[in-house]
């Protein structure tokens, strides 16, 4: 799925290339934090790379890898979100508020 | 502390007398009877902003808003003229809600060049106008020329489309909004459409929520992860940059040293990784440059303006990017939260993903102050207390509390004179 100088990322792909930030956080309530330290620790070393590689093509006109890629990064995001910020899957004192995205760029 | 001056009273609070100092109830927040004039004093009578102009952006355009506290749900279309208009979302003939998808209470939003009613087939223009009646013959009298649909007032200011349900507006759009709010005509917003929206049913009183977003007093307490770990200081306070109050509008604004420019250790690693943040990008859009009414107090460094427009619109001016929230009443206890990320549409890979993590970490901390509002809502309406505190801080807290008596007052005295 993914371009071939990423291709140790291919085993989080098919989880994590993900087209909506509704998807992305389903992903990350559902994840253990030791599922997605796994993933932040492979990937977030690469991270300025994958930027760099993305922002080699227009961002209206990404081959879908780079798009794939591209989604694997906002995955990243928000999986640092428990791994750096708060040490657990939801927002500390989050409760049970939920925060539902209705409309976003794509991609 | 003190890091900023304040007024020559010594306090913002007594620098607006009729706030008082002393300690406020919160009954309004949840007692029904309160509601009630709320619905009639407030969301009938203020100017509400229901959207932006480019949620129509074409002729046929259109959206509904549902309207819950003030018991309507009103539709925005722009007509073949590319005039903007707003209806009461109702059919003249038997009454039912005209437009809607799946289910009547949700929104819903779409392109279209007529209205027709999912019951009996009856037409309307994009003006409102009945044009289409099924068997006309069959009715008696039918005097299709007045059975438009129900306008609803509509004004725009800066791209923000606002209803007024009122018989006649007691002021002009422009009047509403006084001279602090159109401090922001020139704010770019317009160009700011790369747009990413939020929603929430909340478990509070609105204003319970409003509260939570026009100060800062909070933030070292609910959301001390805002500061990474190495650098977190649990002393830590936080003292606004300057208050100002319009009418029954607020604002607050802070100051001081921009994350970007601090050490790297006041940064998390995705924040370093992709230049953009907790406080949004770091670099400004070319033409991002501030006008002057967005930063009235003169702050230097300016972080950011938090324009409360009255009664449930925040506006939340940076350099180059904007939120934008919406409380809206659904019960005594309940509200529908809007929120809104307006960004320069990104040019780039590199843009769009500081855009994605501007948005990602908003929603963390907003979850945290959402998070909070249940137990704050149950345990007001224990009743236990009925006087709480307000710091210099919270000045904008006492003046919506204070602002939404005022007009329930108003309201009173209104309905009373007409009565007597």
């Amino acid at each position: 799925m993914l371009p071939a100088a990423f291709a140790e990322l291919e085993l989080f792909a098919r989880r994590w290339c993900l087209a909506t930030e509704t998807e992305r956080y389903a992903e990350r309530m559902r994840s253990s934090m030791a599922d997605m330290h796994a993933f932040y620790d492979a990937f977030f070393p690469r991270l300025e790379e994958a930027i760099e590689y993305c922002d080699t093509y227009p961002l209206a006109d990404l081959p879908q890898e780079a798009t794939n890629l591209l989604r694997l990064v906002y995955s990243l995001v928000m999986v640092s979100m428990s791994v750096e910020i708060f040490a657990q899957t939801k927002a500390v004192n989050a409760a049970d508020a939920v925060l539902v995205r209705t409309r976003e760029p794509q991609p | 502390m003190a890091r900023w001056p304040k007024p020559p009273e010594g306090t913002w609070t007594e620098h607006h007398p009729a706030l008082g100092t002393g300690p406020i109830s919160f009954a309004d927040s949840y007692a029904p009877e309160f509601y009630e004039l709320e619905r009639e004093a407030v969301f009938k009578r203020a100017w509400l902003n229901v959207g932006r102009v480019e949620d129509v952006p074409r002729d046929g355009s259109y959206f509904t808003k549902e309207l819950d506290v003030a018991k309507t749900s009103v539709v925005v279309v722009r007509d073949g003229d590319g005039q903007i208009r707003a209806f009461h979302n109702i059919c003249r003939h038997r009454g039912n809600k005209l437009v809607w998808q799946d289910f009547p209470k949700e929104e819903t939003r779409g392109t279209c060049r007529q209205f027709s009613c999912k019951y009996h087939g009856w037409r309307y223009g994009l003006d409102g106008t009945l044009v289409h009646v099924q068997q006309e013959s069959e009715f008696f009298d039918l005097d299709k020329s007045g059975l438009g649909l129900v306008p609803v007032h509509c004004d725009l200011w800066n791209g923000f489309i606002f209803v007024n349900l009122d018989a006649e507006p007691r002021q002009s759009l422009r009047e509403f909004l006084g001279p602090m709010v159109t401090g922001l005509d020139d704010y770019p917003f317009g160009k700011m459409t790369e747009r990413y929206d939020y929603v929430a049913d909340n478990n509070s009183n609105w204003k319970i929520f409003a509260d939570a977003f026009q100060e800062y007093y909070h933030v070292p307490g609910l959301h001390p992860q805002q500061v990474p770990p190495a650098v977190r200081n649990p002393e830590a306070g936080f003292e606004c940059a300057h208050f100002q109050i319009d009418g029954p509008h607020r604002l607050v604004s802070t100051g001081g040293a921009r994350r970007w420019t601090l050490p790297a250790e006041h940064m998390y690693p995705i924040e370093q990784a992709t230049r953009s943040g907790m406080v949004g990008p770091w670099h400004t859009p070319a033409d991002g440059g501030l006008p002057a009414g967005a930063n009235p107090g003169g702050i230097e460094p300016f972080g950011i303006s938090n324009f409360q427009i009255f009664p449930n619109v925040e506006i939340l001016v940076y350099e180059g990017w904007y939120i934008w929230y919406r409380y809206w009443p659904t019960s005594p206890n309940t509200h529908r939260f809007d929120a809104t990320l307006g960004f320069y549409p990104a040019g780039s890979v590199r843009e769009r993903i500081e855009h994605e993590v501007a948005a990602v970490m908003f929603k963390e901390f907003a979850l945290q102050d959402a998070g909070m509002l249940g137990g704050t809502q149950t345990a007001l309406e224990s009743g236990v207390l009925d006087r709480f505190p307000l710091n210099d801080q919270e000045i904008l807290v006492r003046h919506l509390h204070a602002t939404v008596a005022d007009w329930v007052e108003g309201y009173r005295r209104d309905v009373g004179g007409m009565t007597s």
